[in-house]
């Protein structure tokens, strides 16, 4: 004789029941499976048509990727987030491990500084654009300042430069977020077993070879995790360039978020813009999904 | 998603007690030590102090090359200018009306995508069926997006759905796009949450929301402030979603103070655009200087800044 | 029929099994006990008794009523958990009505019931704290209070005393005995620590890999292990298993044994129960308790038999003294007086009570006599 599940039927008071959870989860999946995905798939479309002020069905296959390419604008946005992105990882991984390791050293008011270091990560990128807007503004800003303390001749006019302002950006970027890299790298550095520290000690290791041999190779996850944040934030820039540069000089820190934007809002080429986002979305996913994925397995 | 130990749990283990006459003890080495942590806590605090002094003193010393000093003459007319009186895009409104827009924004968008979290994360925990942590993967790559993906067709969605240009149209936009956070915050808070306890409110008889309102709601106080304070900070400071999807009256904080500052009209107002940039940084910054803590938490636990 | 009848019951996470056909009847005011080694299916038993697992295949049924797709609530059940499983946010007495309240027992009923619980587990003083004011032995009580209240018919409890401390794990074993002989409720209990198991149930589930190796009193399971992993895994110490051989001397069925030093011993079965399988090799079993000093073997038993062997290990452990010899390349420990004088290196008599020895096959590794 074979007993199974069945042998009570559920009512449909009962079915219900068991359906609440994903009854209540569905209002998510649609939402995610419309606003994220669906939009997904439609951009993606709309990269291959000949979309222009308004959305448009005319399949053009790989112009508009072609089209793009030829864009002296986009190779500006292009090479500007290599320069923008590779400088604002490494300064920000340099900078917030050294203070990271700097606060690690029983500093009395640790936490009174740590607030003073990682406040500028509460701020909008808007506000701290405009502030860093002004205060590296050659007419008014810090070269003004310094002229008036008497040193006549210094010059910091970066931001009015074509060739310079793209490391405005970089400064202003930095200042925002290497606090928060130093406390992901302090987390990091409070992880690490104390005994572990106490037995090189014991094992003659110096200050320095102890970081250098033992510490900073242990602190591998905090690096990847800090890489995959900046990275992702550099892609998605576009607040900061607005506020700090407005992408000037001319095109000179122009970056493709940037970029998209204008293409698909002002001068009115969404089928180019469609193509950029995309290509902007590829370049996150590359970074995100073996990150997302290696995370996710290992909490199982 | 980071499972690195919180700072400031960390920080108050941290200092050994067998080194604590260390502490005390004043080494060239510590005050050269000392000294470098005190150049940087005046890197990171030279932009606020410019953006206060400067705010509080006549345009003139501004213009005269002034901008490191204090005031000469204190004066509040800046700041009244940039709430009330200053040119915003066309009309000199001030920046008042905007960041009423923020607040109206802000208020239900943190409000709902917090409550959706929480039942998310209690279902995605508790509830889990086959294929969760697969639907989990796909709801938190959804976070990581660039928006610039889907600007287009939402732009033409919130048009058929009517609330283009409006602030609904963007509690609606941050609502969508904040879900995956508060579900991400509230799994992994209900993850590490006693199963045990959910059995045993069953066998007591509780149901489906009662276990949620009874047994898990009234312990997920820490994971709410990190969340709501995640989505308040995220959501107020968000510019790309405010300058696609608003009009002129429905803008944020943020699109205005950029109008504000960008507009090409008249003489430029440092002092001014000092003083708006003030208002708009106010609420997360006192929001981090009040919760500090949770608002590192929200940090670490979300990894990415959206 | 019993009053609790699990039927070919089975468990499957995906393609693992790992609850394999199980039938378990249990009569009304039994205690059974279901033990075994972590990760063999105790728990998922239980919460499958309890309604908190969906069952693969099988049935189970509470008072001739089939439970299958019945809600935990409606099972009348109630369980103890492990970690105690207490809501932290209510107090002691909303821990108590939390079940009450749900299954919507008026206020007036409800208090009464809380202090008689209260009395009965004396917490009368503890309810209107928050569990996170409670020692572990208060919460252990909270969490009984909790189940008493609900007047089940069945009890469940998921190694409800491995949170606590050795003294208190004692203390709580007997209150939890007590509590049963006096209130005759039904009682499924799990655990992984054999003594409780001995000294709390009125039958023992032992459970390996997903099956019910065997079921039965404390007494046929400590006296007759149906087989060597029940031998071994019931009592402490555990069963001395070593190798040997069936022989006929004298007419009768012997075992045959090598010592240490190479010579060879041979020790008469009792009873004819092994006459059937002379030349078979065996593994034989024999509690340490059965393996003493000449004078201070079971006087009761007809079947001791001396055997000289040389003496590896003595630890001393009190009332009694363990003295380790080697039989077939396997220790082998007896039990002696503690003022036995032996010390290892010695070679002494070792009293064998062949009333108390098993037979396993040793490749099925089940009892053959
Ligand atoms: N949700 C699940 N999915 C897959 N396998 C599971 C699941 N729950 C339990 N198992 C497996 O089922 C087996 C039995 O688990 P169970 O919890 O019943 O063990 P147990 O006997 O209670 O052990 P312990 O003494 O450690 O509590 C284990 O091998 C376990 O890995
Ligand atoms: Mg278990």
């Amino acid at each position: 004789m074979a007993f199974t599940e069945t042998a009570t039927r559920p009512g449909p008071v009962d079915r219900l029941r068991d359906a609440l959870p994903k009854l209540v989860l569905s209002p998510t999946v649609a939402i995610v499976a419309i606003f994220v995905y669906g939009f997904i798939v439609f951009t993606f479309y709309l990269s291959f048509t000949n979309s222009r002020i308004l959305p448009q069905f005319g399949w053009v296959g790989w112009q508009n990727y072609e089209n793009l390419f030829r864009i002296r604008a986009w190779d500006t946005a292009v090479t500007n987030l290599i320069i923008f992105g590779s400088l604002y990882i490494i300064i920000c991984c340099a900078l917030g491990l050294l203070l990271a390791i700097l606060l690690d050293q029983r500093i009395r008011a640790e936490g009174f500084i740590r607030t003073i270091y990682l406040y500028p990560m509460a701020l909008s990128f808007i506000v701290t654009g405009v502030a860093w807007k002004w205060f590296l503004d050659p007419g008014i800003g810090l070269e003004a300042v310094v002229r008036g303390w008497g040193w006549e001749s210094f010059t910091f006019g970066w931001i009015k430069d074509r060739e310079m302002a793209i490391y405005t950006i970089v400064i202003a970027a930095v200042w925002q977020t290497s606090g928060f890299v130093m406390a992901m790298f302090l987390a990091g550095l409070r992880g690490i077993d104390s005994e572990m520290m106490k037995a090189a000690q014991i094992d003659g290791a110096s200050t320095f070879a102890l970081y250098r041999r033992i510490v900073i190779p242990q602190l591998r996850p905090a690096f990847m995790s800090a890489f995959v944040v900046l990275a992702h934030m550099a892609i998605k820039s576009y607040d900061l360039v607005i506020a700090l540069t407005g992408g000037g000089p001319g095109t000179a820190t122009e970056l493709p978020a940037t970029f998209m934007y204008s293409y698909t809002f002002t001068r009115n080429q969404m089928g180019i813009g469609a193509a950029s986002a995309v290509i902007m979305l590829m370049t996150i996913a590359a970074i995100i999904v073996p990150y997302l994925w290696s995370e996710l397995r290992e909490k199982r | 998603m980071s499972t690195a130990p919180s700072v400031e749990t960390g920080a108050t283990a941290a200092p050994a007690v067998e080194n604590r006459s260390r502490l005390f003890q004043f080494s060239p080495a510590r005050i050269v030590l000392y000294a470098i942590l005190a150049i940087f806590c005046i890197y990171y605090l030279l932009p606020l102090y410019v953006m206060v002094v400067n705010s509080l003193k006549p345009l003139s010393e501004i213009t005269a090359g002034g901008m490191m000093a204090l005031p000469q003459q204190w004066t509040l007319a800046p700041w009244g200018s940039a709430w009330s009186t200053a040119q915003v895009g066309v009309e000199a409104t001030g920046l008042r009306p905007y960041f009423i827009n923020s607040i109206l924004m802000v208020v239900p968008a943190v409000a709902i995508s917090t409550l959706l979290g929480a039942l998310n994360g209690y279902v995605l925990t508790k509830w889990a069926f086959r294929g969760s942590t697969i639907l989990f993967g796909l709801l938190l790559f959804g976070c990581f997006i660039p928006f610039q993906m889907v600007l287009i067709p939402m732009a033409r969605m919130l048009g058929l759905m009517g609330l283009a240009g409006s602030v609904p149209g963007l509690v609606f936009v941050h609502l969508v796009y904040g879900i995956g956070f508060s579900t991400l915050y509230f799994r992994n808070y209900y993850a590490a949450f006693p199963t045990e306890l959910v059995r045993a409110a069953q066998i007591d008889g509780a149901g489906f929301f009662t276990i949620f309102w009874r047994i898990l709601l009234p312990s997920s106080g820490p994971i709410a402030v990190v969340c709501i304070i995640w989505q308040f900070t995220n959501i107020w400071n968000d510019f790309l979603f405010g300058a696609s999807f608003s009009d002129f009256d429905s803008q944020p904080m943020t699109v205005a103070l950029n109008n504000l500052v960008q507009s090409s009209t008249g003489v430029k107002e440092y002092n001014v655009h000092f003083a708006g940039a003030i208002m708009a940084a106010l609420p997360t910054l006192l929001v981090y200087i009040v919760a500090g803590r949770f608002f590192v938490r929200g940090l670490m636990a979300g990894s990415v800044k959206g | 029929m019993g009053f609790l009848d699990i039927k070919q019951a089975t468990k499957t996470y995906g393609s693992v099994k790992v609850l394999h056909e199980t039938n378990i009847a249990v009569e009304e005011g039994e205690f059974l006990v279901l033990v075994g080694p972590s990760g063999c299916g105790k728990s998922t038993l239980l919460n499958m008794i309890a309604g908190l697992e969906a069952i693969t295949s099988g049935e189970i049924a509470i008072r001739g009523r089939s439970m299958n797709g019945v809600k935990p609530a409606d099972r009348n059940i109630a369980m103890v958990f492990q970690s105690y499983a207490l809501y932290p946010n209510m107090t002691v007495k909303g821990n108590i009505a939390f079940g009450m309240e749900m299954h919507g027992i008026a206020k007036p009923e409800r208090e009464k019931r809380i202090g008689q619980v209260a009395d009965l587990l004396q917490i009368s003083h503890l309810l209107d704290r928050k569990p996170g004011q409670l020692s572990g032995g208060q919460r252990q009580r909270v969490a009984m209070g909790r189940a008493l209240v609900r007047e089940p018919d069945v009890f469940l409890f998921d190694e409800p005393l491995s949170n606590l401390d050795a003294k208190l794990r004692v203390d709580m074993r007997t209150e939890i005995k007590k509590l049963h002989q006096k209130l005759g409720t039904t009682i499924v209990y799990v655990t992984h620590d054999q003594i409780e198991a001995l000294t709390l149930s009125t039958r023992i589930a032992v459970m390996f890999g997903g099956y019910v190796q065997q079921l039965g009193t404390p007494k046929e399971i400590y006296d007759n292990p149906a087989n060597m992993f029940v031998a071994g895994f019931m009592g402490s110490p555990s069963m001395n298993l070593f190798p040997a051989k069936v022989v006929s001397a004298n007419g009768a069925a012997a075992a045959e044994i090598s010592l240490a030093n190479g010579s060879a011993a041979t020790i008469p079965f009792a009873g004819d129960r092994m006459s059937a399988s002379v030349g078979r090799d065996i593994v034989l079993g024999i509690r340490p308790e059965a393996i003493t000093d000449r004078d201070g073997a079971d006087r009761n038993s007809k079947a001791i038999h001396i055997v000289e062997a040389p003496v590896e290990v003595t630890e001393p452990a009190g009332s009694d003294t363990f003295v380790v010899s080697q039989i077939g390349g396997k220790d082998v420990t007896g039990r002696f007086r503690a003022d036995v004088a032996v010390k290892a290196g010695d070679v002494f008599p070792f009293a064998f009570n062949m009333e108390k020895a098993v037979a396993f096959d040793p490749e099925s590794e089940q009892r053959i006599a």
